[in-house]
């Protein structure tokens, strides 16, 4: 690693101010993707600064039909915490596929959206939810937050204080995990509120992505017939030695048909561990 | 510099280290503590996980700095008045092992795992194990020991 100033930051106030001071800052919270990604020399960031203690960053809540966690609320916190498994089921059980163990134990939820790495299991929830993300300048919309590859619409000096969703009527995410990786080759995660179904893919492109041929077909009618004769736009999909664009369209469909089924059968979203 | 103040094993340690050292540098280079390993140096392979304040963690992928004030388990701290902790004793027990250079890792992840599940089921092992990897052994005879070390951890 290059050498860098490690900082910690005792409240939301230091750690903007320090963050602003900086140009070439970093936030780190869990350093599950930082820490690893300025091992192989490809960030370079003059100082890190340790947000991880910062107590306006954590919790878990609910109120007015809204679950909110704190930015720096780690994967394990949300896999384990009752008030998401009462609230959504889903998010709990989509935490709790992320990485492994001690990835989990030291990783958050507000690393993963603001890293927004294609294969990423989060991203697809925040989407799919009609999430706000709330920063310490002002609120961003799912749909305005993801904007392609490891890139968001967070601008310099602002960071991600927490995260709002809206509670749907029924949520469930299912991935194909890469087998070596475990990073999603594709993952499709579908919520439904009234006439109102949502479906993000995550892991087949550039970015997350919202299927809204799926929607609109789901919202007619939610089950996993409704999209057997859609097809997922392979064009601007991701191609690589794990798979073709045309191999990920397919994948995509298949988890979403899967999460409709698991979905329609409400009992299977709320189980919380296992495959 | 940072001065990192942590608890190795019940032991109180203060080492000034440079702020890129991470967690696995301290322990091996600072504290001598040659048990926990460092495999793949990428956070895939789970041979350096410690326990940090009783949760299992790659300690390739943590900063010291970040685990100032901590307490940190390692492999050398599981045995206790020269008996082996349950999970040591069924590794050897069900030949959990073949090269060893996994097992401080695999012994750490284990058992920081049987505290949130303490009668784990296969799946559920492999779910628990994803995190760390063994060349040699197939993983066979680690899941058995795993289910022995919960049967006599329960009892």
């Amino acid at each position: 690693m290059h050498t860098f100033s490690y900082v910690k930051a005792k409240s939301l106030k230091e750690a903007g101010d320090m963050l602003a001071a900086h140009a070439d800052a970093k936030l780190l919270a869990g350093g599950m993707t930082l820490i690893p990604t300025m091992k192989a020399r490809l960030a370079q960031p003059s100082h890190l600064i340790d947000i991880a203690g910062i107590a306006e960053l954590s919790g878990i809540d609910v109120k007015n039909g809204r679950l909110t966690i704190g930015a720096a609320t780690r994967h394990v916190e949300v896999a384990k915490s009752a008030v998401v498994k009462k609230a959504i089921p889903t998010l709990a059980y989509l935490a709790s596929q992320i990485g492994d163990p001690q990835v989990r134990n030291r990783g958050t939820i507000g690393g993963s959206l603001a890293n927004n790495d294609p294969a990423a299991d989060y991203p697809s929830a925040a989407l799919s939810l009609n999430a706000t993300i709330v920063t310490n300048k002002r609120e961003i919309a799912a749909d305005d937050f993801f904007q392609g590859i490891f890139t968001t619409a967070l601008g310099a000096g602002e960071m991600i204080v927490k995260i709002v969703f809206p509670i749907p009527a029924k949520a469930a995410y299912e991935k194909f995990p890469h087998p070596a990786s475990g990073f999603a080759m594709a993952g499709s995660f579908v919520s439904q509120d009234g006439k109102a179904v949502r479906v993000a893919i995550t892991g087949a492109g550039p970015g997350v992505f919202r299927w809204k041929d799926a929607e609109a077909a789901l919202g007619k009618k939610l089950a996993a017939a409704s999209v057997e004769n859609l097809n997922v736009d392979a064009t601007d999909l991701n191609e690589d030695m794990h798979g073709t664009k045309e191999y990920r369209a397919n994948l995509a469909k298949v988890m979403t048909k899967r999460a409709v089924a698991k979905l329609a059968g409400t009992a299977a979203t709320s189980k919380s561990s296992g495959k | 510099m940072a001065k990192v103040e942590l608890k190795i094993n019940g032991v109180q340690h203060s080492y000034d280290v440079e702020d890129r050292t991470l967690l696995v540098n301290l322990i091996r280079d600072h504290a001598q503590l040659t048990g926990t390993h460092v495999g793949c140096d990428t956070s895939q392979c789970g041979a350096c996980t410690v326990h940090m304040n009783g949760v299992a963690v790659k300690s390739c992928t943590v900063l010291a700095g970040q685990a100032d004030g901590a307490e940190i388990t390692t492999i050398e701290g599981m045995a206790k008045n020269g008996k082996l902790h349950p999970v040591q004793q069924a590794f050897t027990e069900c030949h959990a092992l073949q090269c060893g250079f996994c097992t401080p890792g695999m012994i750490m992840a284990v058992s920081g795992f049987l505290k949130d599940n303490p009668k784990p089921t296969d799946e559920e092992i492999y779910h628990g194990l994803e995190g760390n990897i063994c060349r040699c052994t197939g993983y066979i005879n680690i899941v058995k020991a795993v289910k022995q070390a919960a049967k006599t951890m329960s009892k």
